[in-house]
């Protein structure tokens, strides 16, 4: 089977051929280094997040594999081509979402996804476009240029524009940032479709419940260095760790004495009692016999595993980078860095 | 066949479509003002000079009013485009886009010489009110028009490159475009000047653009016009060879 513009379909034929892979990626703006050494795959099919605080690599990274940016080293391909040598290529595969919201301000909102699907080589757009002013909620805004338009439908719009080719790789550069509550769900629900139908999906975002809830694994890159990659499950057990809460029935003026050696604290004017244990060693029967020694009655008690949350504020606590979205506070105690797998 | 791709005819497309949308400004406005300056300096003030060349001043002055046109509203078109473009952040749909260099070069170039010769065209329609125009060497006229146009195009392709603010742009508007263009014997010819000016003009590339118009049209002219076209052929050349590195280099428009 062969596309509009005669090439085989990625994927089709290719095998093992990686969706996105990354070797040896170093980028350097004068004497700062962006990237540093940035290598991993994506596979066909996948649907991988990208994390990092601002100011991390995030955009560098997909401004490389998009075309906007240019290595100083390493190799960058696409399906197998080279985002460079095969640049036409490579970028026929991947619709790409950008972080700012860019529009021309000449065109209406149908007009505007005719010409990027034209840029992209699509001979009919007129059957995507239509489906996707319906599948967006772009319908009643058809005609108007994209200045009329609200800051959240200038954002569907981007994603409109990305889709309407069909690539192969879709690309989202935080794709819900200052969007509501119910436009982030409806995206979710639409990018989990394209997925679906096969669609190899990169996605950074400040939201980790977001990332958490889409994707498969997970890179975390800090200071243009990946500090973890794996599955999303295992970067939360890898963290190997349990937070207990315990609930006074009143308020307490201080942390009973028997809990200070196990790193306890004191939250909420005196009504939680926070401790972080170990997945593996803790004995949650010593916790509760000596709170009961204390003699504070309980109404609650309650053990959380570690959320992704967790792990990203553990690998990037320390070195510079800011608290996460949700606003979950930092500091605990860094563990051993983990190793990214190269899988 | 290269232009035949969908990518490349959708730029152009989306180019001529760009400025027909604000046609009042891109096309009416400059055909506007040179009805004032033929009825100013044609029709009402050009019955007291005297011939040049052995033809009414007002005969003499359009092919330069005519050039003046084309050659302007091709760099603005160019220029406008890619400034806002960069400006609005829009231009990654161009850069992300699997369009090559010389595609996009030669987009943004037929984009610009078909407001160009559009103006071109309206300034000589609308000079026929005032005056008959003779045409004494068509294929020439044509072929000069066609890469002044060209030239100019890629100018302000390449200026909007170079340009981070829309004042930089108003600098070379203002400062070197609008004197050269002046200056280059649009009302007059270089028979009357002194000549240490006379020599100094000869520096103008814009000269050679406006005389070459006004001898296929009118077959008189104060340089050779075999030169003046391979010098614009040659400017064309380079200024296209030019344009196609500098995208390829990525300047100011990568990171």
């Amino acid at each position: 089977m062969k596309d509009r513009s005669g090439n085989s379909p990625p994927g089709s034929g290719c095998g093992q051929t990686p969706a996105l892979s990354i070797r040896n990626l170093h980028k350097s703006y004068g004497n700062v280094e962006a990237l540093r050494d940035v290598s991993f795959e994506i596979h066909p099919g996948e649907f991988f997040g990208l994390l990092g605080p601002n100011g991390a690599g995030k955009t560098t990274l997909i401004n490389i594999v998009t075309g906007l940016a240019r290595r100083s080293s390493g190799d960058v391909s696409v399906f197998g081509h080279d985002v460079v040598q095969d640049y036409r290529t490579t970028r026929r595969m991947i619709g790409a979402v950008p972080q700012e919201l860019v529009y021309d301000h000449f065109f209406s909102v149908r007009r505007t996804l005719v010409i990027h699907a034209g840029y992209f080589g699509v001979l009919n757009p007129g059957p995507r476009v239509e489906e996707l002013l319906d599948r967006l909620e772009l319908r009643p805004h058809e005609n108007k240029t994209v200045m009329q338009l609200s800051g959240g439908m200038k954002r569907r719009l981007l994603i409109a524009k990305a889709l309407v080719h069909r690539p192969p790789m879709l690309i989202l550069d935080e794709p819900t940032a200052g969007v509501d509550i119910n436009f982030r769900l409806s995206l979710w629900e639409l990018l989990r479709e394209t997925n679906a139908q096969g669609t190899t999906i990169l996605l950074t975002t400040h939201y980790i419940d977001e990332a958490e809830e889409l994707c498969e694994r997970i890179g975390i890159i800090n200071h243009g260095k990946f500090v973890a990659l794996d599955r999303t499950q295992n970067l939360v057990r890898r963290l190997n760790e349990k937070k207990v809460t315990l609930v006074p029935q009143q308020p307490i003026t201080a942390l009973p004495a028997s809990l200070t050696d196990l790193n306890a604290t004191l939250e909420d004017g005196g009504r939680r009692i926070i401790l972080h244990i170990n997945h593996n060693t803790a004995d949650l029967n010593d916790i509760l016999r000596r709170m009961a020694d204390t003699g504070v009655p309980l109404i609650d008690f309650r053990v959380e595993e570690a959320d992704l949350e967790d792990v990203f504020i553990h690998l990037t606590a320390g070195r510079g980078s800011e608290k996460s979205a949700t606003g979950k506070r930092a500091g605990k105690q860094p563990a051993t860095p983990l190793q990214p797998d190269r899988a | 066949m290269m232009l035949l791709t969908i990518p490349f005819r959708t730029l152009v497309g989306r180019e001529v479509q760009r400025f027909w949308l604000v046609a009042t400004q891109t096309l009416l406005a400059p055909a506007m003002s040179a009805t004032l300056y033929l009825f100013i300096f044609g029709y009402s003030l050009g019955s007291r000079f005297p011939d040049i060349h052995g033809y009414p001043y007002i005969q003499f002055m359009v092919p330069g009013l005519i050039t003046m046109g084309l050659i302007n509203n091709s760099f603005q078109n160019t220029a406008s485009s890619l400034l806002i473009a960069k400006y609005e952040g829009s231009i990654v749909d161009i850069l992300t886009a699997p369009i090559s260099y010389v595609e996009m070069t030669l987009a943004f170039a037929l984009g610009g010489m078909i407001r160009g010769l559009g103006v071109g065209a309206l300034v000589l329609v609308v000079s026929r009110f005032f005056t008959p125009m003779p045409l004494a060497h068509g294929l020439y006229l044509l072929t000069l028009v066609i890469f002044a146009s060209f030239s100019f195009s890629l100018l302000g392709f390449l200026a909007s490159i170079w340009a981070e603010r829309f004042d930089d742009m108003a600098m070379l508007s203002t400062f070197l475009l609008l004197p050269l263009t002046y200056l280059g014997g649009v009302f007059y010819s270089l028979d009357i000047l002194p000549p240490f000016w006379r020599k100094v003009s000869l520096f103008n590339p814009l000269l050679y653009m406006i005389d070459g118009t006004r001898y296929g049209f009118l077959g008189v002219s104060d340089v050779n016009p075999v030169f003046s076209l391979a010098l614009i052929l040659a400017v064309a050349g380079i200024l296209f060879t030019t344009a196609v590195l500098v995208l390829k280099s990525g300047y100011r428009l990568r990171k």
